[in-house]
C-alpha cells in the first residue's frame, strides 16, 4: 500500500463484505418466510435473490427476511424497500421471477409491474 | 462478493466468554449445519459489546436485533424462528415495561453513552484488518502522513484537549510536544496496557475488541513525536489482548501499513509486544520503562522525565491504551468536535468499567461532565435488589469513595480530585448498604501493601502500619486516636512517596474517614460494625419468639455451639460461634438475625482472658 487511493480501494472492497451491518443501504429486499411462504418456496426465492445480488456485486442491496405477512394465497411474497420510495410488494414469486426483479428493479430502477401485488406509500 | 444474508455478532469479551459465549458459537455452527444454511450466515466473534451483566449477548444484522442471556438451548429457536422464518425471538430481547426492546438503540443502557474509543468495539471482527479498514481505519494515519506536518498533528491533539486516560490526566498534546522537542537519535512510543486496578477492564476490552485502533493511534503518536519504534506493554494476565495486538501488527505489516516508508513517505515504524508479570507498580511509567528494559520494575525519580530520558535513555512517549484509542476519531472528526464534549478542563468521553452491586455491570463510554447519578442510575441501571446505594469507589485502590451527597457531582479530573476520589483509569465499584466502609478501605489498602515495590520507606513501611491499624479496628481492638494516626500517616505517605502508587494508596482510607467517620468511630468506641460485615464486631442471634425449635440450625452448626430443644427453643453460645452464617441460611422461619456489635458474653470472655494474661 503506497497511497491513499490504495487504501480506499481496499476499503471499498471490505465494505461490501460488511454491508449487512451498514444501516444506510440503498435497497432492502425482504422475503416473507412464514410457514406458508416457506411451503410455497420462499427459501428458493431468497436464495435466488442472494445469488443474483452477489453475482452482480450489488454492494448497496441487502437481502433479509421477515415472518408471515398475511398474503398467504400469494406466497412467496417479497417486499422491496427503497429509501424515499413507496414499498413495493411482489407476490407469487419464484426463482426466475426473482432474477428478473433484480435486473429490472434493483439494477435498472423499473419495478416489474406484472408481479406487483401492492404498493404502499 | 458473499452470498451471506445475516451477520451474527457474538460478543466474545471476557465476560460473555465466561458466561458461555463460545459454547453458544459451537452450538450455532452445529444447528446451522443441520439446517443446511451455514453458507448464508456469517458468525463473527467480536470484542466486548458492553452490557456484561446480560451476557452472553449477540447482535443480528441487518435488522440489528439484540439478544441477551442466551443459553445453548436457545440456539435451535433462534435459528428456526429468526434465521429461517424471519421472526426475531422476543423472549431473548431486553424487556422493559412488558415490551421487548429489539435493537441496541432502544435499550436505556446505551442511550446516554457516546462511543468514541469504543466506537467499533463489539461491532467488528477484531482479527480482521479488512473490517477495520472498511470502517475508515488507517485513513487518519494516511491523511496525517501525507497532508500534515508532525507539528500540525501535535496541534490537533492540543486543541482537542485530550488528557491522559491512564489516571493522572496529563494533557496529551503537551506530552507529545515534550517528546517531539527532546533530542535523540531514536525515539520510542510505549502503550501502557498494564491495567491493574481490581474491577477495571477498560483497556483489556479495547485491546481485545479493536486492536487496530490502538495500533493506528500509536502510529499517529509516533509520527507526531518523531518516534520510530513502539512497545505495547501488556500484562501477562491478558493473553487474548496480547494475541490480538500481535495479530494486528502482523496484518498491518502484511498490508504495508507498518515498516519502512509507510504510505510512500519517509515515516518508518515498527512495534512489538512486551508482557508484564503483573506487578501493579509497572503501570507507573518509569517502572514500566525499567520493566521493558528487562530490569526490576521500580520507579525512578522524575526528572529526568521519560520524554527526555526514557527507554534506554532515549526520548520516550508513554500513552495509555484509551488515550491512543481516542486519537483516530479526533483526527477524523476534528479537534473541535472532540472538544465540544465534556467540561471546561476535561474534554471528550471516558470509558468506565461498572462493577459491584449495580444492575448493568459492564463497559460503558460516557461524555465527560456526566453526573455520578446518571452514570450509576441511568446507564448502570441502579442498585441490584432492594438495597440502597451507599458509596462508589472511583479510581480503584488509588482513588476514593463518594457518597449519596455527591450524586450530582460532574465527572471530570478536577472535580473528582477535589472531592477526594480520582478519575483513575476508570474502574467504578458501586457499593450498596451492606458494605462496611472500614472493611472496604482495608481491602484496598491490603492490595497496595502487597503491590508496593518496596523502594521507598513511606510506602513500604507506612502502608503496612496503616493496614495494621485498620486490621485492629476491624477486630474490635481499635484505640482512641487511631483515626487521627491514620490521617497523619496517610498524609505523610502521600507527600513523601516517590511514585503514584504511594502518593495515592492512602486515598481509600482518607476518603472513607472523610465521609464515613461515624463508621470508624462505631468500630472503635462501640466495638460495633454497623453494616454487620466485620465478623468480630457482629453476632448472630436467635429470636425465641419466632423459633419453632426445628433444630436445623443446630444440626448445620459446624462447631455445635447451638443448643436447645423443641420446648425451650434454640440458643447460640456466643463465645464458641465462628460466624459462618449457616444458621441464618437454613432457618425456615427467619428467626436467626445478624446483629451489630460484639456480644456481651464475648466481651466478658475477652476481658477475662486479658486479665489472665496480665496475671501470668
Amino acid at each position: 500500500m503506497k497511497t491513499l487511493a490504495d487504501l480506499k480501494a481496499i476499503r471499498e472492497k471490505a465494505q461490501q463484505e460488511m454491508k449487512l451491518r451498514n444501516s444506510n443501504v440503498r435497497v432492502k429486499v425482504i422475503v416473507g418466510m412464514g410457514t406458508s411462504g416457506i411451503a410455497m418456496g420462499a427459501r428458493e426465492v431468497m436464495k435466488a435473490f442472494l445469488d443474483e445480488v452477489a453475482n452482480r456485486s450489488l454492494a448497496d442491496v441487502v437481502v433479509t427476511q421477515t415472518g408471515e405477512k398475511g398474503f398467504s394465497s400469494m406466497e412467496p411474497v417479497v417486499d422491496v424497500v427503497e429509501e424515499g420510495k413507496a414499498r413495493i410488494t411482489y407476490g407469487n414469486m419464484n426463482a426466475e421471477k426473482a432474477k428478473r426483479v433484480v435486473v429490472d428493479h434493483l439494477v435498472n430502477g423499473n419495478p416489474v409491474k406484472e408481479f406487483i401485488i401492492s404498493t404502499e406509500e | 462478493m458473499p452470498t451471506k444474508r445475516i451477520d451474527l455478532l457474538i460478543c466474545c469479551g471476557s465476560g460473555c466468554v465466561s458466561a458461555g459465549a463460545l459454547r453458544i458459537k459451537e452450538r450455532m455452527i452445529e444447528v446451522l449445519q443441520e439446517n443446511n444454511i451455514s453458507n448464508e450466515i456469517n458468525i463473527i466473534e467480536t470484542g466486548c459489546m458492553g452490557p456484561c451483566d446480560f451476557g452472553p449477548v449477540m447482535m443480528v444484522y441487518p435488522e440489528g436485533i439484540f439478544y441477551k442471556k442466551v443459553v445453548p438451548e436457545d440456539v435451535v429457536e433462534i435459528v428456526n424462528e429468526h434465521f429461517i422464518k424471519g421472526r426475531p425471538v422476543k423472549r431473548l430481547m431486553q424487556q422493559e415495561d412488558n415490551k421487548a426492546l429489539a435493537t441496541k438503540e432502544e435499550i436505556p443502557f446505551y442511550q446516554k453513552q457516546v462511543k468514541v474509543a469504543l466506537e467499533n468495539c463489539g461491532y467488528l471482527d477484531p482479527e480482521k484488518i479488512e473490517e477495520y479498514i472498511a470502517l475508515g481505519g488507517y485513513e487518519a494515519l494516511g491523511n496525517a502522513l501525507i497532508n500534515m506536518k508532525p507539528a500540525d498533528a501535535i496541534e490537533v491533539v492540543k486543541r482537542s484537549g485530550l488528557r491522559g486516560r491512564g489516571g493522572a490526566g496529563f494533557p496529551t498534546g503537551m506530552k507529545w510536544e515534550f517528546v517531539s522537542k527532546a533530542k535523540g537519535d531514536i525515539k520510542y512510543v510505549v502503550c501502557n496496557a498494564d491495567e491493574g486496578d481490581p474491577g477495571a477492564f477498560m483497556d483489556r476490552s479495547l485491546l481485545e475488541g479493536d486492536p487496530h485502533r490502538v495500533l493506528e493511534g500509536m502510529m499517529l503518536a509516533a509520527y507526531a513525536t518523531g518516534a520510530s519504534e513502539g512497545y505495547f506493554y501488556i500484562r501477562a494476565e491478558y493473553p487474548l489482548a496480547i494475541k490480538r495486538i500481535k495479530k494486528a501488527i502482523a496484518q498491518a505489516k502484511e498490508y504495508g501499513l507498518m515498516g519502512k516508508n509507510i504510505m510512500g513517505t519517509e515515516f518508518c515504524f515498527d512495534a512489538e509486544v512486551r508482557t508484564g508479570a503483573g506487578a501493579f507498580v509497572c503501570g507507573e511509567e518509569t517502572a514500566l520503562i525499567s520493566s521493558i528494559m528487562g530490569r526490576r520494575g521500580q520507579p525512578t525519580p522524575k526528572p529526568p522525565f521519560p520524554a527526555n530520558e526514557g527507554l534506554w535513555s532515549k526520548p520516550t512517549l508513554v500513552n495509555n491504551v484509551e488515550t491512543l484509542g481516542n486519537l483516530i476519531t479526533i483526527f477524523n472528526k476534528g479537534a473541535d468536535w472532540f472538544a465540544s464534549m465534556g467540561t471546561d478542563t476535561s474534554k471528550g468521553t471516558k470509558v468506565f468499567a461498572l462493577t459491584g452491586d449495580i444492575a448493568n455491570t459492564g463497559l460503558v463510554e460516557v461524555p465527560m461532565g456526566i453526573t455520578i447519578k446518571e452514570l450509576i442510575f441511568e446507564v448502570g441501571g441502579g442498585i441490584v435488589g432492594d438495597h440502597k446505594f451507599k458509596a462508589v469507589q472511583l479510581g480503584g485502590p488509588s482513588g476514593g469513595c463518594l457518597t449519596n451527597d455527591h450524586l450530582d457531582v460532574k465527572i471530570d479530573y478536577e472535580t473528582l480530585k477535589e472531592k477526594g476520589a480520582m478519575m483513575g483509569s476508570g474502574g467504578v465499584i458501586v457499593m450498596n448498604d451492606t458494605n462496611c466502609m472500614v472493611n472496604i478501605a482495608k481491602y484496598f489498602l491490603d492490595f497496595s501493601v502487597d503491590e508496593s515495590c518496596g523502594k521507598c520507606a513511606p510506602c513500604r513501611i507506612g502502608l503496612k502500619q496503616m493496614f495494621e491499624i485498620l486490621d485492629r479496628i476491624t477486630k474490635g481492638k481499635g484505640k482512641e486516636g487511631d483515626i487521627e494516626e491514620l490521617v497523619t500517616l496517610g498524609n505523610s505517605i502521600k507527600q513523601l512517596s516517590l511514585c503514584g502508587l504511594g502518593q495515592s494508596a492512602p486515598n481509600p482510607v482518607l476518603s472513607t474517614i472523610r465521609y464515613f467517620r461515624d463508621e470508624y468511630e462505631a468500630h472503635i468506641n462501640k466495638q460495633e460494625c454497623p453494616s454487620k460485615v466485620c465478623l468480630d464486631l457482629m453476632h448472630f442471634n436467635i429470636n425465641k419468639d419466632k423459633c419453632i425449635g426445628c433444630s436445623l440450625c443446630a444440626r448445620r452448626c459446624p462447631v455445635t455451639c447451638i443448643n436447645g430443644s423443641r420446648q425451650d427453643k434454640y440458643e447460640i453460645k456466643q463465645v464458641d460461634c465462628v460466624k459462618c452464617g449457616n444458621c441464618l441460611e437454613v432457618c425456615p422461619v427467619k428467626a436467626v438475625t445478624k446483629e451489630a456489635g460484639m456480644h456481651e458474653d464475648v466481651k466478658k470472655r475477652m476481658e477475662q482472658l486479658a486479665q489472665e494474661m496480665a496475671e501470668m
